[in-house]
């Protein structure tokens, strides 16, 4: 299976061509240095982004709490956080890092306050 | 009216501001206060709840919030003092006091040492850009639809088109899948992208969001909401070619066409302003053409980065503080940048020739992109700085720093040439 990766390491952006199958990578072309090698084989076998989205809060409707996820989660299950996400609301007062939804969806990850309000 | 005194006054609270005013405050100054027209400290970074933020500085990927929140902390730990739901009218003849609304105090007269301008900037919009069509609901630029659901909890709209492949546009198309619209297509006037790649890879890629290089929207569609646009090619003129034109169904266009620095305040105070940036020229000590009011952040030159606004506005929060306690140093002339080949603009725009030994970091943004260059500083026929860069990219603020003790003359050119 064949993948062109562009690398977001640097500004650069080089194209790289990652081979390989489901669980390893056969070949890489056009990587401008070691770092394009580590950024397109993470990124070709399993390529993860930080989620951050917004949630409500108990009893108050004209504010909002921002929320991130604390290590990066795997990209196909963004939208399936994001339905959890959805139906949570969150207590006041919260603090920076407070964890708003523990273990979403079995990903070991948390979702976490970015904001201290209340 | 009500009275206020301070020894440094900023107008605006985002992270310029909040810079600015911590800076201050370590250089001694005694009471800063911040004027901010919003119910809250922060700036745009509020309604900017994506990671990206601080890697320069802190050397982690923040959110919006959390880099502000550290700001603040700071800001309150020091004592700088600051005033909500306060909007700055004018700077008086006297350069010294600034006229504001505040909603406790009524009409309001801040007088100051000195003044920092830390307003930001606005996004252009529909009209700025003159796209013909109906004026149907459903059109936003896009930092309001991002404020809008990032703050107030609004969807702005199911099947969106977005104009412009600036960074807020990029976002707003990740943000606006994840809470369940589809995006139908960016539509990018120039051949290359004019935001950061990261996002083209995480915002647009990850999702399937075609990007339509050298294309623009030629006409909106709709009687009440809007229902589609026309969607072209353009030739090597940015031209669109009408027998091109293809029709795009949709119920929201988002605009992400750039930012204007927002200088009514400068403009009424009589400070020059720079015609390729829109913001007041400043000396490196972000020092406007009017001595006691200096100038940071968005409102001087727009910037990618929030991390080099910190850094240019602690430079305008010290030099500010330094004015105020009559300590700033001695004018000894002044050397103009100018901008040579591939270079569009150059900030600080003039270098006072008065520390001995410092170094000054100019920014400058490039006209092209181009690989392989040398970034060229020369005072009269002496090179005195240069360094290599593998790429330039207009979306991607460049810099090189001069030393102040190598300048002659009375000129410094700055040149981008491709080597080899």
């Amino acid at each position: 299976m064949n993948k062109e990766i562009i690398c977001t390491v640097c500004p650069r952006g080089c194209h790289i061509d990652v081979c390989g199958d489901a669980n390893s990578v056969a070949s890489l072309e056009g990587y401008g240095c070691k770092r394009g090698i580590e950024y397109a084989t993470n990124e070709y076998l399993n390529p993860v982004r930080i989620l951050t989205t917004i949630v409500k809060i108990d009893g108050v409707d004209n504010d909002l709490l921002p929320v991130r996820s604390n290590k990066p989660i795997s990209k196909d299950k963004l939208f399936e956080c994001m339905d959890v996400i959805r139906n949570v609301s969150a207590k006041l007062p919260v603090k920076i890092g407070d964890v708003i939804v523990e273990n979403i969806c079995g990903t070991d990850v948390n979702i976490v306050a970015t904001k201290a309000l209340g | 009216m009500y009275n206020l005194n301070c020894d440094v006054a900023i107008i605006g609270g985002g992270p310029a501001g909040l810079a600015a005013a911590v800076a201050a405050k370590k250089q001694g100054a005694e009471k800063v206060l911040i004027i901010e027209r919003d119910n809250a400290l922060g700036g745009i970074l509020q309604q900017c709840i994506h990671p990206g933020f601080g890697l320069t500085r802190f050397g982690e990927e923040l959110t919006g919030p959390e880099y502000y929140s550290r700001f603040v902390e700071d800001a309150i730990k020091l004592g700088v003092e600051y005033i909500l739901n306060s909007m700055v009218l004018e700077i008086d003849e006297d350069k010294s006091s600034v006229i504001c609304t505040n909603s406790e105090y009524g009409l309001t007269c801040v007088k100051a040492g000195s003044i920092v301008l830390a307003m930001g900037c606005r996004e252009r919009t529909r009209a700025n850009i003159v796209i013909p069509g109906t004026r149907p609901s459903g059109l936003y630029t896009a930092g309001s639809a991002q404020r809008l659901i990032n703050r107030q909890n609004i969807m702005v709209g199911k099947k969106v088109v977005i104009l412009g492949s600036g960074d807020i546009g990029m976002i707003m198309a990740r943000r606006m899948t994840l809470e369940g619209a589809s995006v139908v297509m960016v539509v990018e006037l120039m051949d290359y992208l004019a935001g950061l790649t990261r996002n083209r890879v995480q915002c647009l890629d990850d999702f399937g969001i075609p990007l339509k290089l050298s294309h623009t929207i030629t006409r909106i569609v709709g009687d009440t909401r809007v229902t589609g646009v026309y969607v072209a090619p353009v030739d090597e003129n940015k031209k669109p070619i009408l027998e091109k034109e293809e029709f795009v169904e949709c119920d929201t266009v988002l605009f992400s066409v750039g930012l204007i620095p927002e200088n009514e305040i400068t403009n009424k105070a009589g400070i020059e302003i720079d015609r390729v940036t829109n913001g007041p020229r400043v000396n490196q000590y972000m020092q406007t053409s009017v001595p006691s009011i200096f100038a940071c952040g968005n409102v001087v030159h727009v910037n990618d980065l929030v991390d080099n606004v910190s850094s240019e506005s602690e430079e305008a929060g010290k030099y500010a503080a330094l004015y105020a306690m009559g300590k700033l140093p001695e004018n000894n002339g002044v050397a103009d940048m100018v901008t040579g080949n591939n270079v569009r603009y150059l900030c600080p725009q003039s270098i006072m020739k008065a520390g001995s030994d410092e170094k000054v970091s100019v920014y400058f943004r490039v006209l092209a992109p181009e690989f392989n260059v040398k970034l060229i500083a020369r005072c009269g026929d002496e090179v005195i700085a240069q360094k290599k860069e593998l790429r330039v990219n207009p979306g991607e603020m460049n810099h090189i720093d001069i030393p102040v003790s190598s300048i002659k003359g009375d000129k410094i050119t700055v040149e981008v040439i491709k080597e080899g």
